[in-house]
């Protein structure tokens, strides 16, 4: 944080900066949800580490990155559709918030194959502590995509209403910083479920 | 274009970080993996919170509105193991 005043000129359109404060306090709240889990997983693991390791050594690992990748992908086509918006290119927005549900979706499928696996060989909720996490962990991210799915359909269908220009993009803006938050949760989900045991 | 070249590089950042990621969970560090692990996500959240959440060009305020959570949070993390390891 330098001392330098912000750069308007790289926000040409933008959101007020009511509307950024309003969803990152969201998102504080949001930091907290996932932070009482975060704390549960950090104090089960020290209490039960041999149990966490076999029991991580269950999950495909694969699955996660590529999910990681899934997610990181459709992080890209929501900036994007945002810069391009802020061009007024509405076209290319819809283009790129259509591509990002899609991603969205994969995601949900990929997720739902490894819940199915994990149900077919005899792995719920109840079979350990570190199971118990997982799935509380990434079923309240699987709600959060869900929610992130709702907000971009509706930001689709305003947009092809012509709702959006290079005026005025903020409801745009700000479901994207919803979006990229649902990235970010992910992106440390991945390693402490996938890929330290 | 130049606006988005910057979302691409990102993009290709994050990727070649998961990979990276990836590759180091098949070696066997100990504890060393914990910390690797967690180094990287961080390397790659602080890339999503500059570029494609606009932190690097927000208001001090917004940043300030941004961090504050993570401050409650070490708390919450750091209480609770003061009291569950030293019980």
């Amino acid at each position: 944080m330098s001392s330098r005043p912000p750069e308007p000129s790289l926000a040409p359109a933008g959101a007020p900066e009511k509307a950024r404060l309003g969803i990152w306090t969201f998102l504080a709240t949001e930091v907290l949800l996932f932070g009482g889990l975060f704390t549960a997983y950090t104090v089960f693991r020290i209490a039960h580490p041999a149990q966490f390791h076999s029991d991580y050594l269950q999950l495909n690992r694969l699955f996660g990155a590529l999910n990681t990748v899934v997610l990181i992908c459709s992080s890209l086509s929501v900036a994007i559709g945002i810069a391009a918006i802020r061009q007024g290119k509405e076209r290319a927005l819809q283009r790129c918030l259509i591509i990002t549900l899609l991603l969205a979706a994969a995601f949900l499928g990929i997720k739902y194959l490894e819940w199915s696996d994990h149900f077919a060989h005899g792995i719920y909720p109840r079979t350990s502590i570190f199971f118990a996490l997982y799935y509380t962990m990434t079923g309240l991210h699987a709600l959060h995509v869900m929610a992130g799915m709702g907000a971009l359909t509706t930001m689709l269908v305003l947009a092809r209403r012509g709702k959006f220009s290079a005026e005025y993009s903020t409801p745009v803006e700000i479901t994207g910083i919803y979006w990229h938050f649902v990235d970010l949760v992910w992106i440390y989900l991945f390693p402490l479920l996938y890929l330290i045991g | 274009m130049a606006a988005y070249r910057i979302y691409f590089v990102v993009w290709g950042g994050l990727v070649l970080l998961t990979g990276l990621t990836l590759a180091v969970s098949y070696v066997n560090l100990g504890l060393g993996n914990v910390a690797v692990a967690l180094l990287i996500a961080s390397a790659k959240a602080s890339l999503v919170a500059l570029y494609f959440m606009h932190l690097r060009h927000e208001t001090r305020l917004v940043i300030a509105f941004a961090l504050f959570p993570l401050f409650f949070l070490s708390l919450i993390i750091g209480g609770t193991l003061l009291d569950t390891m030293f019980r």
